[in-house]
């Protein structure tokens, strides 16, 4: 256990304390809800050799929300599926140097910033919502849970991206 | 031998991610089935204790609120009270172990999770089998209906809410004698629909809903909601009825949870009718 794997479980703890306590309670107009719980998968270090771990720890995430909020396992296949393509992603919003240097987000440019925070949160909504409402007879309802969801998590994350980059880079 | 070791070795993270995909999906299906989220719930102790906690908290921010609420209860109780001719408040007096008087048991209890903005929602109370709370018994509030209990942990229970595309629900209109099933279509969470009721039922716009004596799990007359509009459904013989609840389901704390004594005892003489 060194200094950084203490700190990123400590991330993890918080992360799931702050989505069940306090953001899963905001139903803002009735049914949103922001995910920034994704936070941690932003913030993960990249390491192309192993990513076993990562994958992992992103699915036992996902399970710890879906325990809190009784959803079966919708929150552990989206947080999974997403950490599984992050590395496109990433390739996607900050071109093929990113192999070479660690990424540190509070470092990048807004537009690249937000690229890479919208595909990662639109995947992971995307599932998230085709598995838990898993009917295309709700195709409306899906559309327009994962868009708005997309834009108020999206909001939240630029927001605490900007507030405490500096500390963590 | 080799090359299929090799080939695991180079995927192997593409093999974990199924796993794990495989794993989560199982988990998501098996929620979709009724009864069958026994594994991913949140009645345990961990989750329990985190949600006990956080509503000590957002419960002292309401206290005037409960207050009111059940004063206005108490008054309703008294003036029910008060207004029973003498014949019957006898009888209501009656030794306990009369038939009548003990076929359902009340305890009291408190949301300490409500959800109501997803598809599937449950709700955390904090009564478990400790307090004798089982599987299937009905909750409700002063107003009216809340759910089922669905898991129990020792000092915990899920409760499946009406507002659950899988919940359904004996319902019937008051003063009638039409009985049809309770749903939810996953849209208001103020409505829930009214489904085969005959087309010849005299309905109209708020009508009263109240539960059917049906189920095992419900006393007959537990209120609903009224009637807010009616359509007939495809085949034009039944009519969806969207029902406004009484209960406002977003600022649910105290609840009663039943429990129908005679249920046992109900369940095996339709197995055993069913069996012959």
């Amino acid at each position: 256990m060194n200094n950084s794997s203490l700190s990123n479980a400590l991330f993890f703890i918080t992360l799931v304390f702050l989505q069940v306590t306090l953001f899963n309670r905001i139903d803002f107009l009735g049914y949103l809800n922001p995910f920034i719980y994704i936070l941690y998968l932003v913030y993960h270090p990249y390491d192309k050799e192993n990513r076993i771990p990562f994958i992992f720890t992103a699915f036992l995430l996902g399970l710890c929300i879906d325990i809190f909020s009784d959803s079966g396992g919708v929150h552990a296949a989206a947080t999974l599926t997403t950490a599984f393509f992050r590395p496109v992603i990433l390739r996607w919003a900050f071109g093929l140097s990113f192999d070479h240097q660690t990424i540190k987000i509070g470092k990048t440019t807004f537009g690249q910033r937000f690229n890479y925070l919208i595909l990662l949160i639109l995947t992971h909504h995307l599932v998230l919502f085709t598995l838990e409402i898993f009917s295309f007879a709700h195709l409306v309802i899906l559309l327009k849970k994962t868009i708005f969801s997309t834009i108020f998590t999206l909001l939240l994350c630029l927001i605490f991206v900007s507030l405490f980059s500096k500390k963590r880079t | 031998m080799q090359q299929i070791i090799n080939f695991l070795i180079r995927n192997k993270t593409f093999i974990t991610y199924l796993v794990l995909l495989f794993i989560a999906l199982g988990l998501t299906f098996n929620a979709h089935s009724y009864h069958n989220t026994k594994f991913v719930n949140s009645a345990n102790r961990i989750t329990g204790g985190v949600y006990n906690t956080t509503d000590a908290i957002s419960d002292y921010f309401h206290l005037k609120e409960y207050n009111e609420q059940l004063v206005k209860e108490n008054r309703e109780l008294r003036s029910k009270l008060f207004n029973t001719p003498a014949s019957s408040t006898e009888r209501a007096q009656l030794p306990p172990g009369d038939s009548l008087q003990e076929r359902f048991k009340v305890y009291p209890a408190t949301v300490i999770k409500n959800s109501y903005s997803k598809e599937r929602n449950y709700l955390l109370v904090d009564r478990g089998s400790r307090d004798s709370v089982g599987q299937d018994m009905g909750v409700i509030t002063s107003q009216g209906l809340v759910g089922i209990i669905e898991n129990t942990s020792s000092g915990y229970a899920t409760v499946q809410s009406i507002l659950n595309t899988l919940s359904e629900i004996n319902a019937s209109v008051k003063n009638t004698n039409n009985f049809g099933s309770l749903r939810w279509d996953g849209n208001a969470p103020d409505v829930v629909q009214l489904v085969d009721i005959l087309r010849a039922a005299p309905i109209k716009e708020g009508d009263t809903i109240i539960t059917g004596g049906m189920s095992s799990i419900f006393p007959k007359g537990v209120p609903i909601g009224t009637i807010r509009d009616f359509t007939l459904d495809i085949s034009e013989n039944y009519y969806i009825i969207n029902v406004a609840l009484f209960n406002d389901m977003t600022t649910l704390d105290h609840v009663y949870i039943i429990e129908n004594l005679d249920r046992e005892e109900i369940l095996n003489l339709e197995n055993t009718t069913n069996e012959q």
